[in-house]
C-alpha cells in the first residue's frame, strides 16, 4: 500500500467497481454493494466491518457466485486470471468454491447439513477436493477437524447436537480442506466466547500464514483489530473507508465519521447506538447515505463524497483535529 | 419471580449438561449470566424459558409450579416468556415475511385482531421499515432479521425474557441499538430479563446482576470439552 513498496506481488483479488443489485416485486432494486474496490495481497488478512445490512455477506455470496436468482451484478473481482463476476456457475463450483476460495460461513449450524454428521460431512468434502486413496479419507478427515481444534470425540454428531462455537470450528474445518489460497471468512468467530474468538481468529491468521490471504468479515471489532492487517468499512452498500489496522484501532482513529461512531458503540466506550437507521438500500440518497445521521454534515453532504486516500467523506475527522 | 432450584438437565439420559442449578430473576431485575461456549448455559435458558423439560429440579414462575413444558405448557405461562436466541435464521419460518414473523405468537394465540397495530408499533420499536416488514427472511441481513425475532418476542408483552447470545450475531451499533429496545422494555412493563452470554463487557453493561457460570455450579460445570449444548431450535410462541 506504501507508494514506494518495492514491486509488490500481483494481488490475490483484485475488486474493482463491485456492485450488486436485487430485482424486487414492482421493479424496485436493493442496492447492496455499490461500487466495492479493493485489493488483497498474500499473507495479507483483511478485516470488512460495518452495521448489520450493510452489504457485506452479500459482497462475499458475489465473490463466491452464490447470489440469488434476482441479483445483478457491475464490476469484476479477479482471483489470479479468473473474473469471479463473468465466470461461469461450471467453473466456479469445479475449481473455484473450496479449491481457491474456502469459505467459513456466517450461519454455520444452517450451514452444515443437518441430517450428516461432522465426520461423513468432512469425508465427503475431503474425497471431494482432496481425492486420497480411499482408506486415507478417514485419517485425513480426522486430521483436518483436528486443524480446527473440533474435538475428536464429536465428529459422528450431528450439527444440532453441537453447540454454536463447535458448529462454527466444523464449518472451519471444512473451509480448510481445499488448501485455497484465498479464505473468505464470514462471522467467523460469531457465538464464540472470548478465548474461543481469539483461538479461532489466531488460528485463521496462522492458515494465512504467508501463501495464502484473508477476508474476514465481522462485526467483532476486537478480532477485527487482533489480526487484521488493514480494515474496509462499509455503510449502506459502498466501502467507505480503508485503514492500516493499526491506525483504525489506534491512536489517529478512524476518519470516517460512520465509523467512529461504530467504535463509540462499543460496551467498553460509550454504548450508544448511532441514532436512526441506515437507508433503506431501495432508495438510497444521491448525496452521502450517512448524512442523515451524521453530525458532521453540511450542504456539501448533498453531493456523493468521492474515495479519495481511503475515506469518502467531505468531512473526515482527521482534517477537523488538525 | 423466576425461580429455578436445583435444575439438572440434558440430551441423553444419564448424561447431563448441567447440574443442581440455582437461579431467581425477580420482576424488573436484569441478570446477566455469562458462561464460556458450550457450558450449558443456552440449556438453562431453554429450560427457564420452558421450552426443554429438565431431568430434575424445578421452575416456578411468579409462584406456579411448572408441570410440563413446550407445547404443552399451559398457555399463561408459556406466553409469559419472550424468547431470543443467537441465530435468528435457525428459529425463523423461511415462508414468512417478516411481517407475519412478528404477528406469529398473536396469530397462535388466536388475538389476530391485534396483529396489524402491534406489527406496526413494533416494527417502529425495532427499527425495521414497511419494505422490510415484506420481504422473507432470506431476504433480509441477520441483523434484520434479529430485530424481527425481538419484535415476536416482545409481541405479547412478556412478564419475562429470556435473550441467549441476542446480539452474538451483531455490530456494536445494533446491539446497543436492541439492547436499548430490551431495556425500554423493561421499564415501561417492569419484566424480568435472563441475558445468557459471553461476554463479559456487554453483560455488565446491559445487567444490573451479572452471575457466572461457575458461581451457579460450584466450579463442576463449564467442561469445554463436552461443548454439549445445541443451538436452540424451537420458535417461540409457535408449537
Ligand atoms: N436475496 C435478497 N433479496 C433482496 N435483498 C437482499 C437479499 N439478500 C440480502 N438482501 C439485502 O441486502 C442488504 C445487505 O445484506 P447482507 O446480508 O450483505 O448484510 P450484512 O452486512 O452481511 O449484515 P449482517 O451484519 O446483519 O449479517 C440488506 O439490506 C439485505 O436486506
Ligand atoms: S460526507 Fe458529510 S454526511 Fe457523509 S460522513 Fe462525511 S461529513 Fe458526514
Ligand atoms: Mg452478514
Amino acid at each position: 500500500m506504501t507508494p514506494d513498496a518495492p514491486a509488490t506481488p500481483d494481488p490475490v483479488l483484485a475488486v474493482r467497481g463491485l456492485s450488486v443489485r436485487f430485482r424486487m416485486r414492482g421493479d424496485t432494486f436493493v442496492r447492496a454493494v455499490t461500487d466495492a474496490s479493493f485489493d488483497l495481497r498474500l499473507g495479507e488478512c483483511l478485516a470488512l466491518v460495518g452495521e448489520s445490512g450493510c452489504g457485506k455477506s452479500v459482497l462475499a455470496s458475489a465473490l463466491l457466485g452464490l447470489l440469488p436468482g434476482n441479483a445483478e451484478t457491475a464490476g469484476s473481482a479477479h482471483l489470479g486470471d479468473t473474473d469471479l463476476m463473468t465466470a461461469g456457475e461450471n467453473v466456479l463450483a469445479r475449481s473455484v468454491r473450496g479449491r481457491r476460495i474456502g469459505l467459513v460461513p456466517q450461519s454455520p449450524a444452517a450451514h452444515l447439513t443437518p441430517v450428516r454428521t461432522v465426520r461423513s460431512q468432512l469425508e465427503e468434502t475431503v474425497r471431494e477436493l482432496t481425492g486420497p486413496p480411499r482408506a486415507e479419507v478417514r485419517a485425513a478427515a480426522e486430521r483436518a477437524a483436528e486443524r480446527a481444534a473440533f474435538p475428536a470425540d464429536h465428529l459422528d454428531r450431528h450439527p444440532h447436537e453441537l453447540s454454536g462455537g463447535l458448529a462454527q470450528r466444523a464449518a472451519t474445518a471444512l473451509a480448510l480442506i481445499g488448501d485455497a489460497p484465498l479464505l473468505l471468512a464470514d462471522e467467523p468467530t460469531t457465538g464464540l466466547d472470548r478465548d474461543l474468538v481469539e483461538r479461532t481468529v489466531d488460528e485463521l491468521k496462522r492458515h494465512t500464514g504467508d501463501s495464502r490471504a484473508l477476508l474476514m468479515i465481522t462485526h467483532d471489532l476486537a478480532a477485527a483489530e487482533r489480526i487484521a492487517d488493514r480494515v474496509a468499512v462499509m455503510y449502506a452498500g459502498r466501502i467507505v473507508e480503508i485503514a492500516d489496522a493499526g491506525d483504525f484501532f489506534g491512536a489517529r482513529g478512524p476518519r470516517h465519521p460512520y465509523a467512529g461512531r461504530l467504535l463509540d458503540a462499543l460496551p467498553e466506550r460509550e454504548f450508544t447506538p448511532i441514532p436512526g437507521m441506515p437507508p433503506e438500500l431501495t432508495a438510497l440518497p444521491d448525496g452521502c447515505a450517512f448524512a442523515a445521521r451524521c453530525t458532521r454534515a453540511t450542504e456539501r453532504c448533498d453531493r456523493l463524497p468521492a474515495f479519495e486516500n481511503s475515506v469518502a467523506c467531505h468531512h473526515t475527522l482527521e482534517v477537523q483535529r488538525a | 419471580m423466576l425461580e429455578l432450584s436445583a435444575v439438572t438437565a440434558g440430551y441423553e439420559p444419564r448424561r447431563p449438561v448441567l447440574r443442581d442449578i440455582d437461579l431467581d430473576v425477580e420482576q424488573g431485575e436484569s441478570v446477566g449470566l455469562l458462561g464460556p461456549s458450550g457450558c450449558g448455559k443456552s440449556t438453562l435458558a431453554r429450560v427457564a424459558a420452558l421450552l426443554h423439560r429438565p431431568e430434575s429440579g424445578h421452575v416456578v414462575v411468579d409462584g406456579e409450579t411448572v408441570h410440563d413444558w413446550r407445547y404443552r405448557a399451559p398457555r399463561e405461562l408459556r406466553t409469559a416468556f419472550g424468547v431470543v436466541f443467537q441465530q435468528p435464521r435457525l428459529s425463523a419460518d423461511p415462508r414468512l415475511r417478516l411481517a407475519a414473523l412478528i404477528a406469529e405468537p398473536l396469530r397462535a394465540v388466536g388475538r389476530t385482531g391485534e396483529i396489524p397495530r402491534r406489527v406496526e408499533e413494533l416494527a417502529a420499536t425495532v427499527g425495521l421499515g414497511a419494505e422490510l416488514l415484506a420481504r422473507r427472511p432470506h431476504e433480509v441481513s441477520d441483523g434484520q432479521l434479529q430485530r424481527a425475532c425481538l419484535a415476536r418476542a416482545l409481541v405479547l408483552r412478556p412478564r419475562y425474557l429470556v435473550c441467549d447470545e441476542m446480539t452474538a450475531m451483531l455490530d456494536a451499533s445494533t446491539t446497543a441499538a436492541l439492547v436499548a429496545v430490551v431495556e425500554d422494555y423493561r421499564r415501561e412493563s417492569g419484566a424480568g430479563l435472563l441475558a445468557v452470554g459471553h461476554d463479559r463487557t456487554l453483560l455488565e453493561r446491559w445487567c444490573g446482576r451479572t452471575v457466572h457460570w461457575s458461581q451457579l455450579t460450584g466450579d463442576r460445570g463449564g467442561d469445554r470439552a463436552q461443548d454439549l449444548e445445541p443451538a436452540g431450535r424451537t420458535a417461540p410462541g409457535t408449537a
